[in-house]
């Protein structure tokens, strides 16, 4: 079956070569059979492209080792939602994830703007061909996901421990879908600047793509953090890693887009800025895509094996020129129709939120590519770490978050003074109040986590009023009980009141990183068994301890050979708070100079942290056993001489008596962050408000308002 | 290779060349053409429309006076009775 699945990625290859050649050619010639004949070839290659997906999936649920990606990343011991998931785990697997994730969306795309707009929409294939023809070749001829070797292994190598964690599987799909959904807005921008149709249909057609693209790049970021804070044992959720940045960096340009977008539709202004927004967010996701590929920077996420930098590094310039070429040559046509009728406008409050947005974006662009562009320019290399971000994205995140606030309550158009500090005035005096009780508490240290809670009050109050008088307005018209008038008021302005509840989101998820960034309590303990420890108000006891061995006992499926823990009581002024059960899991490695047990247990050492988490405070822990103590590498040793490869096991039940028995001093990581909950719960509100703010509304619906509408605009002219 | 696997290539390459080729082998008619103009004066219509209920919200959540009510929610109409009457032109 590798076979058709190599088969495929050539028929793949050859597809998208016709359907760029077609689309082009049916365009520029006006043979439009042509162009519908290069819109189908976007459609083959989601069909291709589906097969080759299944033949690799099969291929990792029978454990066919034959594969060398379902060898070197699974193995018969891993559970089957993790084979299922371990496709995208490897460099080869992802880059076919990625190249099926585009087709699929292209042919959405395609598909809605098939009766519109053709020759744009041509020209917006023909770039989708390219892209999806890109990561195809780089398939073909650098890291084919259908090389074999024969005869094939036994067994498989297993997947990396680190990823054997349910969020952490579906983290790829999530932040792939949102990059590739990136794409759809930057092809159909470029296939309006070509077909020099720059006007408002193109926006109109790539709205939804533009806001999905968000949703999910949203969703994949927020699930990297918790599986960073729920699977690592630092302890953290955000470290401005080099690949947290590349995925946030659109996310912002897009949310900038977003905004500004409206500014279009309506007032037909910001169109360079615009189409440079969203060249800018497709160009941001393929150099995200690039950082992660290429190992080019140091991370995490890096991946081993053959760089495709060389080839990424010239489609990335080929997009920067061509965005700049467009732009710059296509800029009479993309002047502004009107200008800012009033600085205290809604207009001029998404112009200062993109400026905010753009900046944020510029500043972790500089910090995370310092060091490509440092050894460049000094041939040594250089990095900046998380202090110096800090340094500029929090008082930026400030103004932000409170600017989410203030544009609420600001007309379209035009606002009067008068209004506008009626209506900032009960906003003003909630956070005036949620400073002075900062303060009357005791808060008075953090300075920049205050604002921020007093900005979050800001902008709850701010919206919690827009809320309130939209609900009295749709009582007045139309006598309704408050829940109805709620659902009414949402439903019939999802795109307005969804954005705030996004708003509210932010807010949420803001006010958690800044308490838990700001008031977190963490220290290294070293404890023995009966042994306890103070952390700030909380008493930590270590009961006793704890150890697993092999696979099948291991409750967590991680496929560690042995696991090492142990049990803490934790108490806070006498009364109990949680029972923590934090391990560390030894993997085998493929080391065979460690000995028969020693390589049953000399892989990368994984910790599996235990919290308890609360919506006021989690109470977080990390072990790191003392495995290297003369008693229990005795036992090892002792194995390694006399124990064949099939009984080597039994020294590892050994090694975890004796642990039980003579436990030694183990290291605790122990950390009590205040108000993590709400990051997570922030994140959710997020994705609500932004599934609210993008759902349709009905046709019927559309059709009435639309008529009703049309009667009001005839009949108030009439009347003058 | 297998022989399903020869089968199965062959029958993905047929389908391929089916699908893409179909608009090339129909008979050939004049398909509906593109009316940019048309379809941007529709995309401005629907702006508009949203643009006046906007307003009107703005104006019932307190944000806009009566006299900028006015002024905004006559000046919008005006724009999309234009477009209205450029659409039916």
């Amino acid at each position: 079956m590798a076979d058709l699945g190599r088969a495929c990625l050539l028929l793949a290859l050859a597809v998208c070569v016709y359907g760029i050649g077609a689309s082009l050619y049916g365009v520029r010639r006006r043979r439009p059979e042509f162009s519908e004949s290069g819109r189908r070839a976007v459609y083959a290659l989601a069909g291709i492209l589906t097969v080759a997906f299944v033949v690799l999936e099969v291929a990792f649920l029978r454990n066919d080792f034959a594969f060398n990606t379902v060898a070197d990343t699974s193995s018969r011991t891993t559970p089957a939602f993790y084979r299922a998931a371990a496709v995208w785990s490897s460099q080869e697997g992802s880059l076919l994830l990625w190249a099926w994730l585009l087709s699929l969306w292209a042919s959405l795309a395609v598909f809605l703007t098939r009766r519109r707009m053709r020759d744009v929409a041509a020209y917006a294939t023909a770039i989708l061909l390219g892209f999806g023809g890109f990561f195809i070749s780089l398939m073909v001829f650098y890291a084919t996901p259908f090389a074999t070797t024969r005869p094939a292994p036994v067994e498989g190598v297993g997947l990396d421990p680190l990823l054997r964690f349910p969020t952490m599987m579906i983290h790829p799909p999530m932040l792939y879908s949102g990059y590739t959904l990136c794409t759809i807005p930057l092809a159909f921008g470029m296939g309006a600047l070509l077909a020099r149709r720059v006007d408002a249909e193109w926006i109109r057609a790539i709205r939804r793509f533009a806001f999905a693209a968000w949703l999910f790049l949203g969703l994949g970021i927020l699930l990297g953090a918790r599986w960073s804070y729920s699977e690592l044992g630092w302890g953290g959720y955000w470290g401005w890693d080099a690949v947290e940045n590349a995925s946030l960096m659109p996310w912002l340009t897009g949310t900038a887009f977003l905004h500004s977008l409206m500014i279009q539709e309506k007032r037909g202004m910001l169109k360079v800025w615009n189409v440079s927004l969203v060249l800018a967010t497709g160009t941001l996701a393929i150099m995200g895509t690039f950082l992660v590929r290429s190992g080019i920077l140091n991370s995490i996420h890096a991946f081993g094996g053959a760089t495709l930098g060389v080839p990424f590094v010239v489609l990335i310039g080929v997009l920067i020129a061509g965005s700049i070429y467009l732009v710059v040559s296509r800029r009479e046509m993309l002047r502004s129709e009107h200008r800012l009728d009033s600085l205290l406008s809604r207009e001029s409050i998404f112009l200062a939120n993109n400026l905010v947005l753009v900046g944020l974006c510029f500043v972790i662009f500089w910090g995370t590519y310092f060091p490509l562009i440092s050894e460049a320019l000094t041939g040594r290399e250089a990095s900046v770490g998380p202090p110096w971000f800090d340094r500029y994205t929090v008082p930026l995140a400030l103004v932000l978050v409170l600017l989410s606030g203030i544009g609420p309550v600001i007309a379209w158009r035009r606002a009067t003074w008068a209004n506008a500090r009626r209506h900032f005035l009960a906003p003003a005096g909630v956070a005036l109040l949620t400073l002075i009780a900062l303060l009357a508490a005791g808060v008075q240290e953090k300075p920049f986590a205050i604002a921020m809670f007093c900005c979050g009050a800001f902008v709850f109050a701010s919206i919690g009023g827009e809320f309130f008088r939209g609900v009295r307005a749709r009582r007045a018209m139309a006598h309704e009980a408050v829940p109805v008038a709620l659902l009414s008021l949402v439903r019939r302005n999802r795109r307005r009141y969804g954005g705030y509840i996004v708003h509210i989101g932010m807010a949420v998820l803001f006010i958690g990183v800044a308490a838990s960034s700001s008031f977190q309590h963490a220290s290294e303990l070293g404890l023995s068994p009966g042994q306890s420890a103070r952390v700030g108000a909380y008493s930590i006891r270590y009961v006793r301890p704890t150890a697993t061995i092999t696979p099948k006992y291991d409750a967590a499926h991680t496929g560690s050979t042995l696991s090492l823990g142990a049990v803490l009581d934790v108490t806070k002024h006498g009364r109990h708070v949680a029972t923590l059960l934090p391990s560390e899991g030894y993997y085998a490695s493929e080391e065979a100079s460690q000995g028969t047990v020693g390589s049953l247990i000399g892989g990368q050492p994984v910790s599996h942290v235990s919290m308890d988490a609360g919506l006021s405070r989690d109470v977080w822990t990390a072990i790191e056993p003392d495995i290297e103590t003369p008693t229990l590498q005795k036992i090892v040793s002792v194995g390694n001489r006399t124990l064949p490869p099939e009984d080597a096991v039994v020294a590892i039940g050994y090694l975890a008596r004796s642990y039980l028995q003579h436990p030694p001093q183990a290291q605790f990581h122990f950390i009590v962050s205040p108000l993590v909950m709400w990051i997570w719960v922030g994140g959710l509100i997020v994705f609500g408000g932004g599934l609210i703010a993008i759902w349709p509304a009905p046709s019927a619906v559309r059709r009435r308002v639309r008529m009703r509408l049309r009667a009001r605009a005839a009949h108030g002219l009439a009347r003058a | 290779m297998s022989l399903l696997v020869l089968l199965l290539i062959a029958a993905l390459l047929a389908v391929v060349v089916l699908v893409l080729s179909a608009p090339l082998r129909a008979a050939r008619r004049a398909p509906e053409p593109d009316t940019p103009e048309r379809d941007e004066l529709e995309v401005a219509r629907e702006a508009k429309y949203r643009e006046i209920r906007d307003a009107e919200m703005d104006y019932r959540t307190g944000k806009l006076s009566r006299e900028d009510y006015e002024a905004v929610d006559g000046a919008l109409r005006a724009e999309a009775l234009e477009i209205l009457n450029r659409l039916e032109g």
